[in-house]
């Protein structure tokens, strides 16, 4: 396998949507391939950090403000 | 070798479903339900493709309004969630060619650039390298990453990664097609890692050179 296969196979393996003989062959390029071992974790490491922090709240005096417009609205209507 | 694992997903019969006939049937008050099951989601994705509070605030109010208007147009055969992130998208957008007048925008913005399809700083990051800034640093860092990514990228890796929808999903609440999505997906996955790399890479302490004689 080369690094460029392996980049189009990135995202396939980070959502655990490949064949197991597949894996297996991506396993074996990341062991003997320091770069794309680093490629794979960071990229992995960059979506879990999203997924994990929330970057906008709804604070919630606001998020209680909104509501009450929004069902004001629906209760007349729209 | 871990994986990122999808979000959990709901079975066919979503309990959504029972709350959409309940305000079909006139219980407005299910609505409410709907509104403060969602309301988070929704203001996340509108602040993200506006990069705006107001137009979020206005997006949010407008979406779940065009929402409860047209829940008679709700087939049922798509999940209430991915229906309405649809109708905050286009809400979101609209928005955005409000602020910028005389400009088009939509999703197929900017996405020719060839910046993060190779991988170029290949520098291994520190073991948890969010311990390293305060929280508050750490979103400021995230928000201005994910902000300089073309909003064609952007909404994607919001939609599939942050918000959980799938590929399928995804491409169908965009109107795109599924390898566009794929495409758009590992360009964004990609710039936002090399982005955060400056931030998150391993720090390189001065190199000690043993004298000569020991």
């Amino acid at each position: 396998m080369t690094c460029t296969e392996f980049l189009a196979l990135l995202d396939d393996v980070i959502d655990d949507t490949v064949t197991a003989p597949i894996r297996t062959e991506i396993e074996h390029h990341m062991h003997d391939c320091e770069h794309c071992e680093v490629v794979f974790n960071t990229t992995r490491k960059t979506i879990e950090i999203y997924r994990s922090h929330e970057l906008y709240d709804l604070p919630s005096d606001l998020r209680e403000r909104l509501h009450a417009a929004i069902m004001a609205r629906c209760r007349k209507g729209c | 070798m871990s994986t990122i694992q999808p979000i959990a997903r709901e079975d066919e019969q979503h309990p959504d479903v029972a709350l959409v006939e309940k305000v079909r049937a006139g219980d407005v008050s299910a609505y409410d339900e709907l509104v403060r099951k969602y309301d988070r989601q929704v203001f996340r994705i509108a602040q993200h493709i506006t990069q705006n509070r107001e137009d979020a605030e206005d997006v949010m109010q407008d979406a779940f309004l065009k929402a409860y208007e047209k829940l008679n147009q709700f087939q049922g055969n798509s999940k209430f969630y991915t229906w309405l992130v649809r109708i905050a998208v286009n809400e979101s957008l609209m928005r955005l060619r409000k602020r910028r007048t005389g400009k088009m925008v939509s999703i197929d913005e900017d996405v020719e650039t060839e910046e993060g399809s190779v991988p170029r700083d290949l520098a291994d990051w520190a073991p948890d390298p969010e311990q390293n800034y305060s929280q508050s640093e750490l979103a400021e860092i995230l928000r201005r990453t994910i902000q300089g990514l073309p909003p064609g990228f952007r909404i994607v890796f919001v939609l599939r990664d942050v918000e959980g929808l799938s590929t399928e999903e995804t491409a169908e609440t965009l109107g795109l097609s599924v390898p566009a999505v794929k495409s758009r997906l590992l360009r964004a996955r990609l710039q936002l890692r090399e982005r955060l790399s400056r931030y998150f890479r391993k720090k390189t302490g001065p190199v000690l050179t043993q004298e000569k004689g020991n």
